[in-house]
């Protein structure tokens, strides 16, 4: 069985836990993906204010390795988690293309529901998430990040219905 | 003639700024600019020299307060502080970014916007990555507020410095009335982040475990305390608040070397001497265009006075000038203008420039189209997403800054 998980802030344990539920005992092969969103960390403040233009190289360096450490580090931690040997892939450019391209040939791509969980409804699911489950070449797991919300979440119909 | 020169003087240091060739200073076009033109007599030299002796002091004041931050840093308060959100937020993003937004202003204010932009933002990046929440949001709440968070004191933004002097304000009574205008834009672009990054804020946190934080470096924490108290004081004194920078930043410079946090080889990275002697060159040559015919012109379309809808005019004006030539330039430009109307418009002017550079991504139209025709084949980043927020946030928040600025200039019978 070939497992891809997408590792992302926040949503990667959950996502690693479903992932081994889903391998059980049997032989897996799982690649862990983590993609940066920029290559260089966000951008400057407006170029329109010119002061201090000729330091921000030296701060975004600084913020291009720190995305590249925290990236490494989520990776490690989520192969741990796992529990057994896994292949990491730390990539950057646009997540849902690099994502989606990663999925293909896999038998299930695991992300996590990654948007504003406060009211359950497209908005829950984040862009680049839905992206990646249309156009995912594979079975895809959703996975809540944290609690899994009972029934009580439905609002009731509309009066009219 | 002489206006030709000045003109086309302005486009080659401003072109020059910013697509920076080589990464070479902006200073290196801007020097043999403002030469160029004082030999060509576009300016005479009494007026180049009172350019000077008017902007030295503004020149000196930044570099001490750059040299006072970087200090800070080495000393560990930019660390302490990021420990102590992490500590504070318990694994909550929203909580982090209403810390993020009070350090970043509180920074911006005291320290000048380049300490947020390049010693804070590293920092919260790092505390949100250890946090396991997306950094995203409190990254580019750092970089927003480098500019919407620089109206409350003097020293915040080099644009105030420019413009306390000519707008007749003292250090206190600047700030005085600067506070709500500071206060009500801070409100707006946090409004704003919640709502834009509603999504990535309700991430539950991996790690939500507070770290250990660190004790509070004391003494940088007290110099800094000690010196803003000086400007204040200062200030009531008629003394230039460039002294009181110089001694804070002398200060903490001997100990810092003594301690070894820095070397002395450290210290001209920190001054930025290449970006002063842009500022003072600047000066030079916008003064020769605005002396020249030019001046007149403008002087024809600004507004006057400082009502309400004066003031709303002057601020759209700076805003729309700064993304068009960038902020130093427009400010430069426009003061000697919005100074005849009296300091509320000055006030407003500082509206316009310092929060308006977040209007677009790139700041400044110009930039974009520059940087098209010099980059054309290079990567595009994903810049949609920052400049929705800035197009979402910015009309708004210096809309509702001037409206905070006019009631301050009526509570403090300025208008």
């Amino acid at each position: 069985m070939k497992i891809v998980i997408w590792v992302r802030e926040g949503t990667w344990p959950a996502c690693v836990d479903a992932a081994r539920d889903l391998v059980g005992s049997g032989p897996a092969e799982v690649t862990l993906v983590c993609v940066r969103e920029e290559a260089s960390g966000p951008p400057d403040p407006g170029f329109g204010s010119l002061i201090g233009r000729g330091r921000r190289r030296k701060a975004t360096e600084e913020l291009d390795q720190l995305s590249r450490d925290a990236a490494e580090t989520m990776l490690r931690r989520a192969q741990e988690r796992l529990g057994f040997d896994a292949t990491m892939r730390l990539e950057s450019g646009f997540p849902e293309r690099l994502v989606t391209a990663a999925a293909d040939g896999a038998d299930y791509l695991v992300l996590g529901r990654d948007g504003d969980r406060r009211r359950l409804g497209p908005n829950s699911i984040g862009k680049h998430t839905r992206f990646v489950i249309d156009h995912a070449p594979c079975r895809v797991l959703l996975i809540w990040p944290d609690r899994v919300p009972d029934l009580g979440s439905i609002p009731p119909p509309p009066p009219d219905r | 003639m002489g206006e030709v020169i000045s003109v086309s003087m302005l486009v080659v240091v401003l072109g020059f700024a910013v697509i920076r060739p080589r990464g070479l200073p902006e200073a290196v076009a801007a020097v043999p600019a403002a030469l160029l033109v004082l030999l060509t007599g576009a300016l005479g030299w009494d007026k180049a020299w009172g350019e000077i002796e008017h902007l030295f002091p503004v020149v000196a004041f930044l570099a001490a307060v750059l040299v006072i931050s970087e200090l800070c840093d080495a000393d560990g308060l930019f660390r302490y502080a990021g420990a102590l959100m992490a500590a504070k937020s318990r694994g909550d993003a929203q909580r982090l970014l209403v810390f993020v937004f009070i350090l970043a202003a509180v920074v911006t204010a005291v320290l000048s916007l380049d300490a947020t932009v390049v010693l804070l933002t590293p920092v919260v990046f790092a505390t949100a990555s250890r946090m396991g929440v997306r950094p995203k949001p409190h990254a580019y709440a750092c970089t927003h507020l480098a500019n919407a968070g620089s109206l409350l004191l003097p020293v915040s933004n080099l644009t105030n410095l420019l413009a306390m002097s000519a707008a007749g304000l003292t250090f206190v009574s600047f700030a005085g009335l600067m506070a709500l205008p500071w206060l009500a834009v801070l409100v707006v672009e946090y409004l704003a982040f919640r709502q834009f990054f509603a999504a990535d804020l309700s991430i539950p946190a991996t790690d939500p475990e507070p770290p250990e934080v660190p004790p509070l470096p004391r003494f940088s924490a007290i110099v800094l305390a000690l010196t803003l108290v000086g400007f204040v004081v200062a200030s009531l004194f008629h003394i230039e608040a460039a002294w009181v920078a110089l001694a804070g930043a002398l200060v903490l410079l001997v100990r810092a070397l003594k301690l070894k946090q820095v070397t002395a080889k450290d210290i001209p990275g920190f001054i930025n001497l290449g970006f002063l002697g842009f500022v003072l060159s600047l000066g030079i040559v916008v003064t020769a265009v605005v002396e020249g015919g030019l001046g007149a012109a403008i002087g024809q379309i600004v507004p006057s006075g400082q009502t309400l809808v004066a003031l709303f005019l002057w601020a759209g004006l700076a805003a729309l000038l700064a993304n068009l030539v960038n902020n130093l330039p427009a400010v430069l430009v426009l003061l000697p203008f919005a100074a005849q109307s009296g300091s509320g418009a000055v006030l407003a002017v500082l509206i316009g420039v310092n929060v308006g550079p977040n209007l677009t991504y790139v700041g400044s139209l110009a930039t974009l189209l520059w940087r098209r025709i010099v980059q054309a084949h290079d990567h595009e980043t994903p810049i949609q997403e920052f400049t929705l927020l800035g197009l979402l946030a910015t009309p708004i928040a210096i809309v509702v800054g001037v409206l905070a600025l006019w009631i301050s200039l009526t509570i403090g019978g300025v208008a």
